[in-house]
């Protein structure tokens, strides 16, 4: 159990980390380190982002399944790892 | 004006015919023919045009329609009156003109009519109806309230639903059934549990759903925690897979190693690194046995040098660790204190499956090496220690499954006994390391305290051979991975030493200028191998290249002492731990990894025979000058 917990402490000392975001199966965020604003917007864009990604990933192959999405953009990097109920986002800037 | 005209043409006859054609008449009508499918010129047109047309009253009196007007005797009107019933229902019913109802009531007897007195009495003869002379009176009946009745029901409750029918949403569906269908059958199959074990069971499910939110997150925390390690550590990542360092082709043939990741913990601090070894099976895991005043086991993956996968606190130092070739989540370690243990990584928790103690036949000194063996005829686990106080022992790990496990229909399988199988050479004088030969299961090396290193068979308390090999304790003795002759051993007598286990005096001594930590052979190369000393240098020798110097000589990790060296069995990477508990990965630049050069057009022969042959020939060149 605080496996997890000191998993996600040492992530959010990581270099370059902005923040991060977990999200459960409907799109709702369930912990933040990010203000409510921007949470909720990264929340709903990325949520169908990977909904989207999965079916593709799963439409090709049924035993297939998505097991992590990087979105590289010229300011950072948003990291999704999704898991069966839940997903986390990571946003680190890798230059920091 | 009027026209005016030549007399010629005033003359002039012009000719006026009538016909019987209708010049309004349209002359080119077409109509479209489907039996043909198209359009038809309609040529005979009616030529009739009428100028006008007038309807009369008159009626011809011997027409039915002038007799009904008339009217006519009884038989007739029947008829008529028949016909006219109906109608006069219909229509008339609430507002009868007195003159119908009068000669209807004549006609019909038993035909009641509400309140009407007939004005006049009825002719015998039959009055000729005029349309336009009649009255109509009119009643009305009773209208009752109309009052409306309705009851409406709750309407159904419905939702909105919207699903996608996928490949995978079928195949999802498709894998639960089967789930539920598996369940089921095994249900079935354990009806016969005892009560006691259901409870247990209830126990568990319990305490499952209070913590089920965050901590599913386990697997995709790490997986980010990794991603994030990849990015900051991008360049090396890069250097790692990529790099091959090109400046090489103008050292001749010396070699460098480049510093890759560096794999620190916070809790080993004051720690020195006792023991490294690879995983087979994953080649990005390690595990570094460590201690001092005490110990820890930890377990290091390259995707994530800042944090270890694995720890293990344990009471006494670790000083020796292997992992087993086969099944790489048991971990056979070997402490100060005299214990051994096993370790299985696929557990929870942080003891030992295993662990022996005074009563199983624990050493009395300190274990310097286990060695995992292959699984003996019953494909049981065991392995070997060697430890100061003279004896290897052989370590057999028997699975015992109790009763009270047999009920539960998840046995795990519990190492509660094991064997010592005859504790061998309980004369042999402190032996501080040893090596079991990589294809002859039975024969090993054991180095001593006193710098011997005896050639020992595992079924026989005789040593085969003793080797006079160093002035002080032979820290480290290896079989080479390809060659089965040879082997290789170090001391803190400053010399490294190669020898050929048929010869009695070594084929090649290296002397490092400072006590050696810890030797080791390539896995890729038979006569490459490389070493560390507690000057903080690592040395590389290829004896294929050159037979006096090493490749590389370079200092590491800030000068501490170096305790371990180990290559990995399939990147060109080695790891080397300090005194510090740190442990540094590097690279080996080309020029220390190289095969041996083929003439043009020659293919390059792969194999271990080839490996095999080229530690063969340098050994027969240093053994020509001796057989002369």
């Amino acid at each position: 159990m605080a496996e997890v917990e000191e998993t996600l402490k040492r992530i959010q000392g990581q270099k370059g980390v902005q923040g991060i975001i977990i999200v459960n199966s409907e799109g709702i965020p369930i912990k933040t380190t990010l203000d409510n604003a921007s949470t909720m917007q990264y929340a709903g864009l990325l949520h169908q982002l990977v909904m989207k990604a999965r079916s593709t990933v799963r439409d090709i192959d049924p035993q297939n399944d998505l097991t992590f999405m990087r979105v590289r953009s010229k300011k950072n990097e948003i990291m999704i790892a999704p898991d069966k109920d839940y997903f986390l986002i990571v946003i680190q800037n890798p230059s920091d | 004006g009027q026209l005016a005209l030549t007399e010629a043409e005033l003359k002039e006859e012009i000719t006026r015919t009538l016909t019987t054609n209708n010049p309004h008449a349209p002359q080119n009508i077409v109509r479209y023919s489907f039996k043909e499918c198209s359009y038809k010129p309609v040529l005979v047109m009616d030529q009739m045009a009428v100028h006008f047309e007038m309807e009369g009253n008159l009626v011809y009196r011997d027409l039915d329609e002038a007799r009904r007007l008339e009217g006519l005797p009884k038989g007739s009107y029947l008829n008529i009156f028949n016909c006219h019933i109906n109608t006069a229902f219909k229509v008339n019913m609430l507002f009868p003109t007195v003159k119908t109802k009068v000669t209807l009531a004549k006609a019909i007897p038993h035909v009641c009519f509400p309140q009407v007195t007939p004005a006049s009495k009825a002719d015998k003869e039959p009055k000729v109806r005029s349309q336009f002379n009649f009255s109509e009176m009119a009643s009305q009946t009773l209208n009752n309230p109309m009052t409306e009745i309705s009851c409406q029901t709750e309407p159904p409750q419905h939702c909105t639903f919207s699903a996608n029918a996928n490949q995978w949403e079928i195949y999802d569906a498709y894998v639960e059934e089967l789930q539920k269908q598996e369940k089921n059958k095994e249900k079935q199959k354990t009806i016969q549990l005892k009560e006691d074990g259901d409870k247990s069971k209830k126990k568990m499910m319990l305490t499952e759903t209070q913590n089920d939110d965050i901590n599913k997150l386990g697997k995709a925390a790490k997986i980010i925690e990794r991603m994030l390690h990849q990015n900051r550590f991008d360049d090396i990542a890069q250097d790692f897979k990529y790099f091959e360092d090109p400046s090489d082709e103008f050292r001749g043939q010396q070699g460098t190693i480049l510093p890759l990741w560096e794999f620190h913990y916070d809790k080993i601090k004051k720690l020195s690194v006792t023991a490294l070894c690879w995983n087979k099976k994953y080649p990005d895991l390690f595990s570094v046995g460590l201690g001092s005043w005490r110990g820890m086991l930890v377990f290091y993956s390259l995707k994530n040098s800042t944090f270890p996968e694995y720890i293990y606190p344990t009471s006494s130092s670790v000083l020796c660790l292997d992992i087993h070739e086969q099944r790489s989540y048991l971990v056979a370690v070997g402490f100060y204190d005299g214990c051994v243990a096993v370790y299985n990584l696929k557990r929870e928790g942080q003891e030992p499956v295993y662990k022996s103690t005074a009563k199983t036949g624990k050493h009395t000194d300190p274990v310097w090496q286990v060695c995992w063996q292959n699984d003996d005829i019953e494909n049981h686990h065991n392995f070997y220690s060697v430890s100061s106080d003279g004896r290897v022992v052989s370590w057999t790990l028997i699975k015992v499954i109790k009763d009270h496990i047999k009920r539960m229909y998840s046995c795990c399988n519990v190492y509660t006994s094991v064997v010592v199988l005859e504790a061998i050479f309980s004369y042999l004088s402190c032996g501080t390391s040893m090596d079991f030969h990589k294809q002859i299961d039975y024969l090993f090396l054991v180095g001593t305290e006193q710098g011997k290193i005896h050639k020992c068979k595992t079924y026989s308390r005789q040593y085969l051979e003793t080797y006079a090999a160093h002035d002080m304790p032979v820290d480290t003795v290896k079989w080479n991975y390809f060659h089965p002759n040879v082997f290789i051993s170090c001391s803190s007598d400053w010399t490294v030493k190669i020898w050929d286990h048929t010869i009695n005096t070594p084929i090649f001594t290296f002397d490092l200028k400072a006590a050696v930590g810890d030797v080791a052979w390539a896995p890729y190369s038979s006569t490459v191998f490389a070493a560390v000393t507690t000057d903080g240098t690592v040395h590389i020798f290829d004896l294929n290249i050159n037979k006096d110097e090493p490749l590389c000589q370079q200092a590491v990790m800030a000068k501490h002492r170096l305790t371990h060296i180990e290559f990995n069995p399939t990147h060109p990477i080695i790891i080397v731990g300090d005194i510090r508990g740190d442990v540094a990965s590097f690279k080996l630049s080309p020029n220390l990894r190289q095969k041996q050069k083929m003439k043009k057009g020659q293919v390059q022969p792969k194999g271990p025979e080839v490996e095999v042959a080229k530690m063969e020939k340098l050994l027969r060149l240093m053994r020509g000058p001796d057989l002369e």
